[in-house]
């Protein structure tokens, strides 16, 4: 039964990741998208981590997507331009080429090499067992990642906001 | 959960892999390569967390913590590359990455 509602769960996301990936309409793409994202956090809390599910849930489905949709939104020339302009069949297929060679690659490697085959029981972590190891152990990792998420963020900002009109006279 | 889940965890972490790779090789959109990109890092991050549940385990939450940094730097990542995407677009008109040859503003 598990297994079942597991398969459907990722055949579901792989579907959505598929479409999104091969649509035209940008907006389309990004919508199937959220749906492949929210069933990653499904699978998250099918095994049992709650707060990584949460985590992928307020940072995918809620942050990451807004902020797609924006830049969408922002880089389109008209009410009406969300389609993508045709990509030349050639670079379609070798990319498919491509990604099923690294799949085939992958797939021997993982039916070829020896898992675990009984599971060991479901590890159960709470959300105050975590803070705990955030700032304990991993206490240096957490500062590191919060500035590298304020540099980013600085950087972002610099990086839109910044117009230099002598760029389009250069152009000219 | 049966024994068979890991590995078929992986197979669909490949798979998914796979085709966030075919999207980010294939669109001309800069948008779109991003958003491949990232399929591709929640396809690792998957890996992760089918490892922590299904191997034994040297420490606890190993996978869990792991993942909670990569999401961090995956939102970074975005954040800064769909900035670019805006600069491009303002100097450019245009997010086709053919187009985007200059690195000169």
């Amino acid at each position: 039964m598990m297994t079942a509602v597991l398969i459907a769960i990722l055949l579901a996301t792989l579907a959505a990741a598929a479409a999104a990936m091969s649509l035209r309409n940008l907006i389309h793409s990004v919508l199937l998208l959220i749906g492949s994202w929210l069933g990653v956090a499904a699978f998250y809390l099918m095994a049992g981590a709650e707060f990584v599910a949460f985590a992928q849930l307020l940072v995918y489905v809620g942050a990451v997507s807004m902020v797609v949709l924006f830049a969408v939104l922002l880089t389109r020339r008209s009410r009406t331009d969300i389609a993508v302009s045709p990509d030349s069949v050639s670079r379609a297929w070798s990319a498919v080429f491509a990604a099923g060679a690294v799949l085939a690659v992958l797939v021997y490697g993982v039916l070829h090499s020896a898992l675990p085959h009984s599971p060991p029981p479901r590890p159960s972590v709470t959300v105050g067992q975590l803070g705990a190891l955030l700032t304990g152990p991993h206490s240096a990792a957490l500062l590191v990642i919060g500035v590298v998420l304020t540099v980013a963020m600085l950087g972002g900002v610099v990086i839109a906001s910044t117009d230099r009109p002598s760029a389009k006279e250069d152009e000219k | 959960m049966s024994g068979g889940t890991l590995q078929l965890c992986l197979l669909f972490s490949s798979a998914l892999f796979c085709v966030g790779l075919a999207g980010a090789l294939s669109r001309s959109n800069s948008i779109l390569v991003l958003l491949g990109i990232e399929l591709m890092l929640n396809a690792a991050n998957l890996n992760f967390i089918a490892f922590w549940r299904f191997s034994p385990q040297p420490a606890p939450a190993t996978g869990a913590i792991f993942v909670i940094f990569s999401i961090a730097v995956a939102a970074a990542e975005a954040a800064v590359g769909l900035a670019l995407v805006i600069s491009i677009y303002r100097q450019q008109k245009n997010i086709r990455l053919q187009e985007a040859t200059r690195l000169k503003g």
